[in-house]
């Protein structure tokens, strides 16, 4: 079915399944190294939104209004073509002779990351402000510090609820990590598409590549169910029960 | 760097305008295609239409787990190949970029309202449908005239907020070479070496455009929201 990833490359040894198999290296790279970085900086981002002090709130919502609205495709491009023209004159060109594929999965890696940070901030924030408002009055009466009531109480409450939003962001960042080929990443969309230009097998080359795509994003809810049971709080399976997350079985059960 | 020069957004600002309403037309043109698809795929799950309905969930499922450019491709390349077989043509039938644009987006958007309809129709109590089989209604009117209006208000801000990541997908169609907002700025931006204009230029629209309707949005949810629903 997919005979074409068996040959070999025009004017080459190796397999045209390992520009694949390569490609899925840079996809699964760059959505895990974005993903870290964007849960970190989510997390930090979305305790500034619900704080009291009004120049971190302000600063913080201004951060997500600039990243969450500008198209992902277009911060790579700000971050990949005009960083370094903006930079003072070496530093730019220090930044242009990055060897690839480290110059192109960079401002990637920048970009998404910033890019879904923004996001994961605004349901962090959704899940802080879900909670009772006494818990972190309650805290702060019990001597625990600002950081203590968000490290200890808050954060690790609202973390739980928000985990099904927080997959459906997971498998988010698999699929944009797209977008980097459009400043020149051989990820895996890229490497279907070259493929296909190299052999016009159209049908097998992108075939290869959405059927990779679909076990990824498989793994990826397979692997943030396991998380959300794991670090189930006892006592709370009802409340998750209710709760709608798509491709939940048994939410589809509980339809008239 | 060089100079920031304003004037070459200036000059370049008609171009870049035709730009965004070519934007602006592929995301209203699939959010109604896809918003009637999307209702259709909902109402085919939630009815448990034999046969259609695994179809319509292994499409849905499908839709939602592939990167949008790589849709565009597969349809980039399908669409010619299935309308040289719908229309018994002997070679495939070219429609070019943009008819593909607006057929994906379409296509690609109705999965994602479909979810969002179908949390909807969760949201409805049970007994209204034992009541409005009780009056005896039809499947369609008690569709038609009491669970849709119902679940489209209650998923309005979540499918308006959609619309807003629609919009910014629509800058995706770059890979088609297609000149919408962004197309056309990096057709000025590599004549005229001006990436740093241009670029930043359309960031800003888009942000202003964004920002803008998603507080719209928010205002929209606190004035409309039924009472005693949230």
């Amino acid at each position: 079915m997919f005979n074409v990833l068996f040959e070999t490359v025009q004017d080459g040894e190796e397999l045209y399944l390992t520009w694949l198999l390569a490609g899925l290296g840079w996809t699964v790279a760059l959505a895990l190294a974005g993903w870290c970085f964007a849960f970190v900086l989510g997390i930090v981002v979305g305790c500034a939104r619900t704080s009291t002090n009004r120049a971190v709130a302000i600063a913080s919502r201004l951060y997500v209004e600039v990243f969450r609205n500008i198209p992902i495709i277009v911060q790579m491009f700000l971050w990949y073509f005009v960083l370094p023209e903006v930079l003072p004159s070496e530093m730019g060109a220090w930044v242009k002779k990055i060897p690839p594929p480290w110059g192109t999965f960079l401002p990637a890696l920048l970009g998404l990351s910033l890019y879904t940070a923004a996001r994961v901030a605004e349901q962090v924030k959704a899940g802080i402000e879900a909670l009772p408002h006494g818990q972190r009055f309650a805290s702060r009466a019990l001597g625990m510090t600002e950081f203590g009531a968000y490290r200890l109480i808050l954060l690790p409450q609202a973390l739980r609820i928000i985990m099904p939003t927080l997959t459906s962001e997971v498998m988010g960042i698999f699929k944009n990590t797209s977008v980097a080929l459009t400043i020149g990443l051989l990820e895996l969309t890229a490497q279907a598409r070259q493929i296909n230009e190299f052999t016009f097998k159209t049908f097998q080359a992108f075939g290869a590549a959405t059927l990779i795509y679909l076990l990824l994003a498989l793994t990826v809810y397979g692997a943030m169910r396991w998380l959300e049971n794991h670090f189930q709080t006892p006592g709370q399976e009802m409340k998750r029960e209710k709760r709608a997350i798509p491709f939940d079985k048994k939410a589809e059960e509980a339809t008239p | 760097m060089n100079h920031f020069d304003f004037s070459v957004i200036i000059q370049a600002w008609p171009f870049l305008v035709k730009g965004l309403i070519f934007s602006l037309q592929l995301t209203a043109v699939s959010f109604i295609g896809g918003l009637v698809l999307g209702i259709g795929l909902a109402l085919v799950r939630h009815l448990e239409v034999p046969f259609a309905a695994p179809l319509a969930t292994a499409y849905i499922t499908l839709i939602r787990s592939v990167p949008l450019i790589m849709v565009l491709f597969w349809f980039f390349f399908l669409m010619p190949l299935i309308l040289m077989w719908l229309t018994g043509a002997s070679r495939p039938v070219q429609i070019g970029p943009v008819w593909t644009a607006f057929v994906t987006f379409t296509l690609f958007e109705a999965a994602y309202y479909a979810e969002i309809i179908r949390a909807g129709f969760r949201s409805i109590a049970k007994g209204q449908f034992a009541a409005c089989k009780a009056l005896g209604m039809t499947t369609i009117q008690t569709y038609g005239s009491i669970i849709l209006p119902q679940v489209l208000r209650v998923v309005s801000p979540i499918l308006l907020t959609q619309t807003i990541i629609l919009f910014q997908d629509t800058s995706l169609v770059y890979v088609l070479s297609v000149t919408d907002l962004l197309g056309a700025a990096s057709k000025v931006a590599q004549r005229d070496g001006r990436l740093v204009e241009m670029y930043l230029a359309v960031a800003v629209v888009y942000m202003v455009i964004c920002s803008a309707t998603s507080q719209l949005v928010a205002v929209l949810k606190r004035r409309y929201t039924v009472p005693g629903r949230h």
